[in-house]
């Protein structure tokens, strides 16, 4: 299978995100460049953490804008297989294919640790191989992580079992808890945590890796 | 020539930090007097911050060469060959007297300072470490500004580091009264790239053109060099405009940007613009390469419009680059900053006459030989006498009012406490190759492409230091490679960061002196050559001095492998003390952090150091590390044992320890002396059969046991203390002192 890793000139966990894919998950990765419309060949599409085009304006502001979001917004809308990891979260949500949005911190400071989380869901591309309330230890790192929409979109995302991942003890004051929710149709995953790094044996845990291995499944049952 | 040098001369001497002297030496070197752009150029690059006059005498002690230096000092930073093809840039640099005037300003531009330094070279930066100090948070006079300069150098770093995409994978905080007017922000950084792939800032190739990329020029950071050389008085705060502002994604963009103009093979040299900007860049450039430069200012990209010749050549504005190319291939060039977004001009070329030709519209506006201004600054052997203390050698009368209660207090100090609040603002992870990161005894980055890692350590010592530069000087050295040691790597190289005083007092002058010999003799028998740093003096602020404070960064290379993690990792190992319980008497108790947070006070002399016993010690600490005989290895250092179990407990399992003493407990607990390491181990045998063969005691003295830490000296007291109560008095004392 073949995944398309989204580069915007401030992407910086871009080769993160490559590495775990072609090295921990054994599949190919291609670089895209955000100027770049065409996403033809590839099986999903990884939208990876740093900072776009500098996040000045709000995290994903103006990233939406980018062709490379067009062909994004086209291949999730057929299907596709979309995961959006931190600052890709915040660009899913910026461009409106996840719903709600990623504001500041409740303590209004960056946070570079690894959290626990629950698996909310199994029911998805992206945690099919973990079990429904499986614990997962994976880093953030973030600064605007906090999960923030109105009432009826969460209960809505409640309902439909589109949360994938809470937190266990909340660290950014994410409403509900919520790490990372699905799109209506499921293909499309955006959360803050990490889990590219988390996914190699020599780091300090592999709990990532069974969000790639869920990803890989996936493609093949659908192939 | 179109200015002319307004009278008196001396006020304009005296704004230009130059003296009467070096302006005689001026004339001399033109055969005429300067206008003022040119003697707006001389006064930065001879500043003390770009021309290290008062120190390089002594630097020229240092040990700056071994068969892995592929490069020493001169250049942007010192490389080391690593093998397999491979070699790693690193350098550290200080950016104090900004971080006084604009913490986050000032810090997150250092990180950015440093960060060009290293892929300036060609090298992609992996690792940040920062060693930063300040004045007590709990000080009734000065802990609200104290604590204010903390969190906006926290900040800074943050914002900075994360953005750029750059793990910060460990340094050190520590806090003393002298860095309440002055504190100290040093960034170290390191990258990594091919032996092939080293560029270096020479202006070669006559007729080749010149190159400016990134960032516009505007008004910020006017003279920051000439500010950062000077003393500060009550007037800091109108110095603001001499701190630069910084944009880590536009250094990110540079960072791609340079990398990928690299691979074309058109760049010939590349030196980035830090502390004198266009005016460093091009005459270090055309010096190195025995050429000159042509240039017109009317090319360089200006952020803003009616900018003088003077403001331009002395901006210090953030993120750009000068680059010199091959006739012909600008365009390749072009083409790569065009798809990163950022401007690039040609602005000059190089010519063969040696000469800084600056023009305004065709018309020159300064002309200099670049050798005068990179080379020819004058150097002065300062006077210095005995280095300054006002400290009494013998201690005073105490008693303890109670071990365990002096152990909790020390674990809740600014100095001893985790860290864990600042460094959780930083990425330490991104590009996933932190192996260990903060809060280890040494950070462990590996290399992909190599399989094998670098291990690299960050410390200072200001109390060992004020009481004896020399010798306090030799412990930071071995207490650095100790640390890359227990880890299982071998110490190959060291950068140094000399921060001080005003090198114009003599015993000032004598604490530079004798720190640097110091650190020429311990790396010299450690066999770490010094490949860069940087001296930062007049670290001064209302006549009152910062204790001598070199830092220094070592960095060691080892397999790739599982770290050796610090704390007990299970209950039934046997504790080792490898290296014995050292000596101490009451004169080498006064530095210790003992003597500092239970008695405040300080006297005496530092701990005693055998560096021939260190580095038998060491060579065991590796060979049990990279043997695989040990579960866990933790270097003591302040606080001493005692301070030292406590921490081997933070990973929830703890110890009951035993031993004799003929120390006084106090003494006996918390004393630092240094060439010692504290094990768990299920090997013992296989640990002391080693530690024979290195010729190094490896004491047992208990066993690793779940709940408490007890400690009980023969015919003496005891403590214990449940592992809980330690950890969560030093867990949570730093966001206690912050007020958050």
């Amino acid at each position: 299978m073949k995944f398309a890793v989204v580069v915007f000139p401030g992407s910086n966990c871009d080769h993160d995100a490559y590495y775990a894919v072609t090295s921990n998950l054994g599949q190919q990765a291609d670089f895209v460049w955000h100027d770049s419309e065409n996403l033809n060949g590839f099986d999903a599409v990884i939208l990876p953490g740093g900072f776009s085009y500098g996040d000045h304006l709000r995290c994903g502001a103006i990233a939406r804008f980018s062709p490379v979001m067009r062909a994004v917004k086209k291949f999730a809308d057929a299907g596709g297989q979309v995961a959006g990891f931190c600052n890709g979260f915040q660009i899913l949500t910026e461009a409106h294919i996840l719903p709600g949005a990623l504001i500041r911190n409740a303590g209004l400071r960056y946070i570079c640790k690894t959290i626990g989380l629950v698996t909310a869901t199994a029911d998805s591309p992206f945690t099919n191989t973990l079990e429904k309330g499986q614990l997962l230890h994976i880093p953030i790192a973030h600064g605007e992580g906090c999960y923030t929409a109105d009432a009826a979109t969460l209960d809505r995302l409640e309902a439909e079992d589109r949360v994938v991942f809470r937190y266990t003890n909340n660290p950014n004051g994410s409403m509900r808890d919520i790490a990372g929710i699905l799109n209506e149709g499921r293909n499309v995953m955006g959360m803050m945590p990490h889990p590219e790094r988390v996914s190699d044996p020599l780091m300090p845990g592999t709990d990532g890796i069974g969000v790639f291995k869920s990803m890989m499944a996936a493609l093949v049952r659908s192939s | 020539m179109t200015e002319t040098i307004p009278t008196p001369l001396d006020a304009l001497l005296k704004t230009h930090k130059l003296t009467r002297g070096e302006y005689e030496k001026i004339l001399q070197l033109l055969g005429r007097e300067p206008n003022l752009t040119e003697l707006g150029i001389f006064s930065v690059m001879w500043s003390e911050h770009c021309s290290y006059k008062s120190s390089k005498v002594h630097l020229r002690k240092l040990p700056t060469e071994s068969a892995r230096v592929l490069q020493g000092p001169g250049e942007n930073a010192g490389i080391i060959d690593i093998g397999g093809g491979y070699a790693i840039a690193f350098k550290i640099e200080s950016h104090n007297h900004p971080s006084f005037i604009e913490p986050f300003q000032g810090a997150a531009t250092g990180v950015g300072g440093i960060l060009r330094d290293i892929f300036t070279m060609g090298a992609r930066p992996i690792a940040v470490m920062d060693a930063i100090r300040f004045g007590p948070l709990g000080s009734a006079e000065n802990g609200a500004r104290n604590r204010r300069i903390l969190d906006g150098v926290v900040q800074g770093i943050s914002h900075y580091g994360n953005c750029f995409g750059v793990p910060t994978v460990g340094g050190e905080t520590a806090f003393e009264a002298c860095y309440d007017g002055n504190p100290l922000v040093n960034v170290f950084a390191l990258g990594v790239f091919k032996h092939d792939e080293i560029f270096l800032g020479r202006a070669e190739g006559v007729g080749n053109p010149v190159i400016y990329v990134g960032a516009r020029t505007g008004r910020d950071g006017i003279n920051g060099a000439s500010m950062a050389s000077d003393v500060f008085t009550t007037a800091a705060e109108l110095q603001r405009p001499t701190v630069q502002v910084g944009d880590p994604f536009m250094e990110k963009l540079l960072l791609e940007a340079c990398i990928e103009a690299m691979k074309t093979g058109a760049i010939v040299g590349i030196q980035d613009m830090g502390a004198a900007g266009l005016t460093c860049s091009t005459s270090e450039m055309g010096s190195r390469a025995e050429t000159g430069i042509d240039f017109d200012l009317k090319y360089v990209p200006q952020r803003e419009t009616g900018m003088t010749p003077y403001e331009i050549m002395l901006s210090e504005s953030q993120e750009r680059m000068l680059l010199v190319a091959e006739k012909g291939r600008e365009q390749e060039i072009f083409d790569v900053f065009n798809k990163w977004g950022l401007e690039s001009a040609t602005i000059g070329k190089v010519t063969d006459d040696g000469m800084l030709r600056v023009r305004n519209n065709g018309v020159v506006v300064a002309e200099i030989r670049n050798r005068d201004l990179a080379d020819e600054a004058p150097l002065y052997n300062r006077p210095y006498t005995k280095p300054y203390r006002d400290v009494p050698m013998e201690g005073p009368v105490f008693a303890s009012a109670g071990l365990d209660g002096d152990l909790l207090a020390m674990l809740a100090s600014n100095d001893l406490c985790s860290k864990k609040w600042i460094w959780e603002q930083y990425d330490y992870m991104v590009r996933t190759n932190t192996l260990a990161g903060p809060g280890c005894d040494a950070a462990i980055v590996r290399i992909k492409e190599t399989g094998t890692s670098v291990a690299m350590s960050l410390d200072g010592n200001g109390r060992y230091c004020y009481l004896d530069p020399r010798e306090g000087a030799k412990l930071i050295v071995a207490e650095c490679c100790r640390n890359l040691s227990i880890a299982g790597a071998l110490p190959v190289s060291l950068t140094n960061n000399l921060n001080f005083g005003n090198p114009e007092r003599p015993e000032i002058m004598a604490q530079l002196v004798e720190a640097i010999e110091g650190l020429a003799e311990a790396c010299t028998f450690f066999e770490t050559p010094i490949t860069g740093g940087n001296v930062s003096l007049y670290n001064e602020t209302l006549g009152e001095s910062i204790f001598p404070t070199p830092v220094v960064g070592v960095v060691g290379l080892l397999p790739t492998m599982k770290p050796i993690p610090s704390a007990f990792p299970a209950a039934g190992l046997d504790v080792v003390l490898l290296g014995g319980f050292g000596d101490c008497d009451l004169t080498h108790f006064g530095g210790t952090q003992y003597a500092k947070q239970v008695l405040q006070q300080l006297w005496g002399l530092p701990p005693k150091l055998d560096m021939e016993f260190e580095k038998r010690v060491q060579a065991a600490a590796r060979e049990i590390a990279l043997g695989g005989l040990t579960e866990s290895a933790h270097d003591l250092g302040e606080g001493g044992l005692a301070v030292g179990l406590a921490e081997c407990t933070f990973g929830g399992i703890g110890a009951a320890v035993s031993f004799a003493s003929d120390l006084r407990p106090e003494l006996a607990l918390f004393h630092e002396a240094p060439s010692r390491v504290l094990l768990g181990t299920s090997k013992l045998e296989e640990v002391q059969r080693v530690a024979a063969a290195h010729g190094v005691p490896a004491l047992s003295i208990g066993k690793t046991e779940a709940g408490s830490l007890s400690i009980a000296i023969a015919n003496g007291p005891a403590m214990r203390i449940e592992i809980d109560r330690l950890y969560k008095t030093w867990d949570g004392a730093l966001e206690e002192a912050l007020h958050v």
